[in-house]
């Protein structure tokens, strides 16, 4: 059913650090591996080895400059999957009931087999969480790893989503963000996370920490200014050489 | 917003067959026998035409039989049962007025309203998008309405009805497309808040998450349309409201009726392109674009 569950005490989800995120796309290759075999229809690829390819990602790594008012540009790598949003505007406007967010931990998912890929859901998604695969038909999304989390099959350290289990930075973060005591909780209110389009009026689950201010570079030596510069009347043979070679004719000075 | 042609043929040519139910539908005009054939033929060739072209753009068509169960909160599900409800009392109504010639009224009202009904629910699909500031807007159900009424009007041969709904169309299309200018700045929503940035400084894209496109950027990113859009809103005005009011004026036979029709069609597939090409999702402010 495509009516909202009342909020759930559960709340699973991911706490991406702008911070650490170094921007190695390794989620992003993890995430399609384990999606592509696993839960639902495979990730499709068009024209894969030619200059015009493209494929369906559940998970895609942006990087943007920020140039603040004063001092040097900063480079932050974005990662953006589905948020899992509370008030999820992709779920309500399905007309089949395929999208729908589980009322017991609040993972938002597509049950294919009833999906007709009108594409509303992408439309009415901000984020651009959901992407209509173009060889299967079907809506595609961050299932947040729904068949690993809960998966006894799996050892307990594997038990957490692809991305989050790759990731080299240890900048993704998986945990339940509806427990205030939950690590994820706790790192969200110490950090100051935030939610990504809040006048959307989406809720998101998944939160973002935002990156931490620069150093700003150090005085290294207080007499530095009286230090001469390098030597403009210098000496020895690169000195001869140099003078020598401007005193030719055509030669710089 | 992707400019999808099986949506615009839709949106055009369905909004023209269930504005000419309506006025059927209310007994504007009440032809019996063949001559009420042909019209009915008209309009479910109109209506039914464009609901069969929006199924070309699913990806699973033969599944569309689903979309009627989640009337309670999807715009799409509640135009899907209004449309077939419409054409299942518009069917019986046409059916008295051919096999018997007697005018069933109830089911013409009911039929008629229906298919307003129909153009209505479709109109929401769009305006209920917050992602598309254009759209989430009262013009968008406006506009609709009336250009489905005058189309249908038209059509129906309502020389006065259709004059002044036409009249009404342009003004208000033009108050949407100044308004709607704004609305994705006012909206709110830019690089900023989209990424949570802002506080530090000036987002610019720096680089993309991939080499090539994907199918966000194919179907939410459309600058083509944006280009071009001074000469294409004044074709829009022309070819839709302006030259088949001014033809109207001058009707006196059926070939002058019919290049209103015409031109008023070939007007309004402009702006339904136009509708689609002009609107910005703001997804494209991840990409750096809109």
């Amino acid at each position: 059913m495509t009516q909202l569950p009342p909020p759930s005490a559960k709340k699973l989800g991911l706490v991406i650090d702008l911070d650490t995120c170094v921007g190695c796309h390794a989620c992003v290759v993890s995430c399609k591996g384990w999606n592509t075999e696993n839960y639902g229809a495979p990730l499709s690829d068009q024209n894969a080895y030619s200059g015009a390819a493209s494929g369906t990602f559940l998970n895609r790594v942006h990087s943007y400059e920020v140039q603040p008012e004063q001092g040097a540009a900063q480079l932050i790598h974005f990662p953006k999957s589905c948020l899992h949003c509370e008030d999820a505007p992709c779920v309500t406007v399905c007309p089949t009931g395929a999208s729908y967010k589980r009322a017991e931990d609040g993972i938002v998912l597509v049950n294919e087999s009833d999906c007709i890929g009108c594409g509303l859901c992408a439309w009415a998604c901000p984020y651009g969480a959901r992407e209509l695969d173009a060889k299967e038909g079907v809506m595609k999304k961050c299932t947040l790893c729904v068949d690993r989390i809960y998966n006894e099959n799996l050892p307990e350290e594997d038990r957490q989503p692809a991305c989050v289990r790759t990731c080299p930075a240890g900048a993704r973060h998986f945990g339940d963000l509806g427990d205030a005591e939950s690590d994820v909780s706790k790192l969200v209110a110490e950090r100051g996370g935030f939610d990504l389009m809040p006048e959307q009026g989406t809720k998101p689950v998944n939160k973002y920490l935002p990156p931490r201010p620069k150093d700003v570079e150090p005085e290294i030596d207080i007499l530095a200014p009286y230090l001469e510069p390098v030597a403009q009347d210098g000496a020895g043979f690169a000195h001869w050489l140099d003078k020598a070679l401007s005193a030719l004719p055509g030669g710089a000075k | 917003m992707h400019p999808a042609l099986s949506v615009i043929i839709f949106n055009t040519f369905s909004g023209l067959g269930f504005g000419l139910l309506f006025w059927l539908g209310m007994g504007v005009l009440v032809p019996t026998g063949w001559a009420a054939f042909i019209w009915f033929v008209i309009a479910y060739l109109f209506a039914v035409g464009g609901l069969i072209a929006s199924t070309f753009h699913l990806g699973h068509p033969e599944r569309a039989i689903k979309a009627f169960s989640q009337w309670k909160t999807s715009w799409l599900s509640r135009e899907g049962i209004c449309a077939v409800f419409a054409l299942i009392t518009m069917a019986i109504y046409g059916a008295g007025l051919v096999f018997a010639g007697t005018r069933l009224g109830v089911f013409g009202v009911i039929g008629g309203l229906a298919s307003l009904g129909v153009v209505f629910t479709t109109s929401m699909i769009y305006a209920q998008m917050k992602t598309v500031p254009r759209w989430r807007h009262w013009t968008t159900p406006a506009m609709y309405l009336i250009l489905s009424l005058s189309g249908g009007a038209l059509l129906a041969g309502q020389i006065k009805i259709a004059a002044v709904l036409l009249i009404i169309g342009g003004i208000l299309q033009i108050f949407a497309w100044g308004t709607g200018d704004r609305r994705f700045v006012e909206a709110g929503t830019n690089m900023e808040s989209a990424t949570g940035l802002g506080h530090i400084g000036k987002v610019r894209a720096f680089e993309p998450p991939h080499t090539g496109t994907n199918y966000l950027m194919r179907e939410f990113i459309h600058v083509v349309g944006r280009k071009h859009a001074d000469q294409l809103r004044i074709i829009t005005i022309g070819l839709a409201f302006v030259l088949p009011v001014v033809l109207l004026l001058l009707a006196s036979n059926h070939l002058i009726a019919a290049l209103a029709v015409i031109s008023h069609i070939a007007g309004v597939l402009v702006l339904r392109w136009l509708f689609f090409a002009q609107a910005e999702h703001v997804v494209g402010l991840y990409y750096g674009k809109r």
